[in-house]
């Protein structure tokens, strides 16, 4: 698991209140996790200020599992 | 109780009667507070009376850069905000038939776009801090309708509603949305009317006087307030009884 991964792991545990071993890539936030959409605004703020990067709102709206968050946040660092 | 120490406010139309009355008693309860209007001689005379824990920032309501300037610089100045008070307003009162475009757009983006876009801006800081309080200087006319003010009493409905709806949104992060809909209320505008004109207003308000900025004052205070914070998506209606809701 790369560091990126490992971090957005991180924040989605505290911020959801979720078992570690459920934020797997694939695991939706909404349908999987049980967060309803205004934790995906925050879960969004979060990774913005963890990571230092901005995303914007189009982006966020495509960004519906724990992998989408991991490739996004990948592709602005790289 | 009622306690606002280091809680930091923007008030906008701080200028006018009721928003200088708001402005005055959240510091009295001890507020960071950053006054918002237009005419900037104004505020720097309100901010010198008040003392100390007090910042000025001019912005005009109808210009959207400057809208989406305020909360930014309020935040950085005070270092965060807890408490937005949108009081700002104008009037372009005329009857419904002679109601031309400008006069009920710029009465809808004034008094109804601009809270929008203060909202917007502010309820990000909240969000992450899981507290804030929101608060609507709205009018008994929103809720009762007035000859003459078909754009006035649209924009006020207009903000009940939306601090309704956000209202439900925010409540699980501990920000409550709440509005304050003032009746008549002794200001610089209604010192203009004749005795006549007084006499005629008072018999519609049963409390036989007309309100005081610091009525409504309290009123915001209270909800600004951590007493208030089970209040969320109401409308206090100040006003003596002329409007029972």
């Amino acid at each position: 698991m790369s560091n990126v991964a490992e971090q957005v792991k991180k924040i989605v545990v505290e911020h959801l209140g979720v078992e570690a071993d459920k934020v797997t890539e694939s695991a939706s936030f909404i349908d999987d996790l049980g967060a309803d959409s205004l934790d995906t605004v925050e879960l969004v703020m979060a990774f913005e200020e963890a990571f230092g990067v901005e995303i914007p709102d189009d982006a966020a709206e495509t960004i519906q599992t724990v992998g989408d968050a991991v490739s996004f946040i990948e592709s602005k660092a790289n | 109780m009622f306690d606002l120490t280091n809680k930091r406010a923007l008030v906008t139309g701080a200028t006018g009667g009721i928003g200088e009355g708001i402005a005055r008693a959240l510091h009295a309860q001890g507020a960071v507070v950053t006054l918002s209007g237009t005419r900037e001689a104004k505020l720097e005379e309100l901010a010198a009376s008040l003392g100390d824990r007090v910042f000025i920032q001019a912005a005009n309501l109808s210009d959207r850069d400057s809208v989406d300037a305020l909360v930014p610089a309020a935040e950085e100045k005070m270092g965060g905000l807890d408490i937005l008070v949108n009081n700002a307003g104008i009037t372009r009162d005329n009857i419904f038939m002679r109601m031309k475009d400008d006069e009920w757009d710029s009465v809808l983006e004034v008094n109804l776009s601009s809270t929008f876009r203060l909202c917007r801006a502010a309820i990000k800081g909240m969000m992450k801090r899981r507290s804030g309080r929101i608060i609507g200087i709205t009018s008994v006319v929103g809720v009762t309708g007035n000859p003459g003010q078909v754009n006035y009493s649209a924009a006020k409905a207009g903000m009940i509603g939306m601090s309704k709806s956000l209202a439900r949104e925010v409540a699980s992060r501990n920000i409550t949305v709440n509005t304050i809909a003032p009746g008549f209320i002794a200001t610089a505008m209604t010192d203009e009317l004749n005795d006549k004109q007084r006499e005629s207003i008072l018999t519609s308000v049963p409390a036989g006087r007309l309100g005081s900025v610091e009525d409504i004052a309290a009123a915001a205070v209270y909800l600004a307030s951590d007493e208030g914070g089970y209040v969320t998506g109401q409308t206090l209606h100040v006003n003596g009884g002329m409007a029972m809701i």
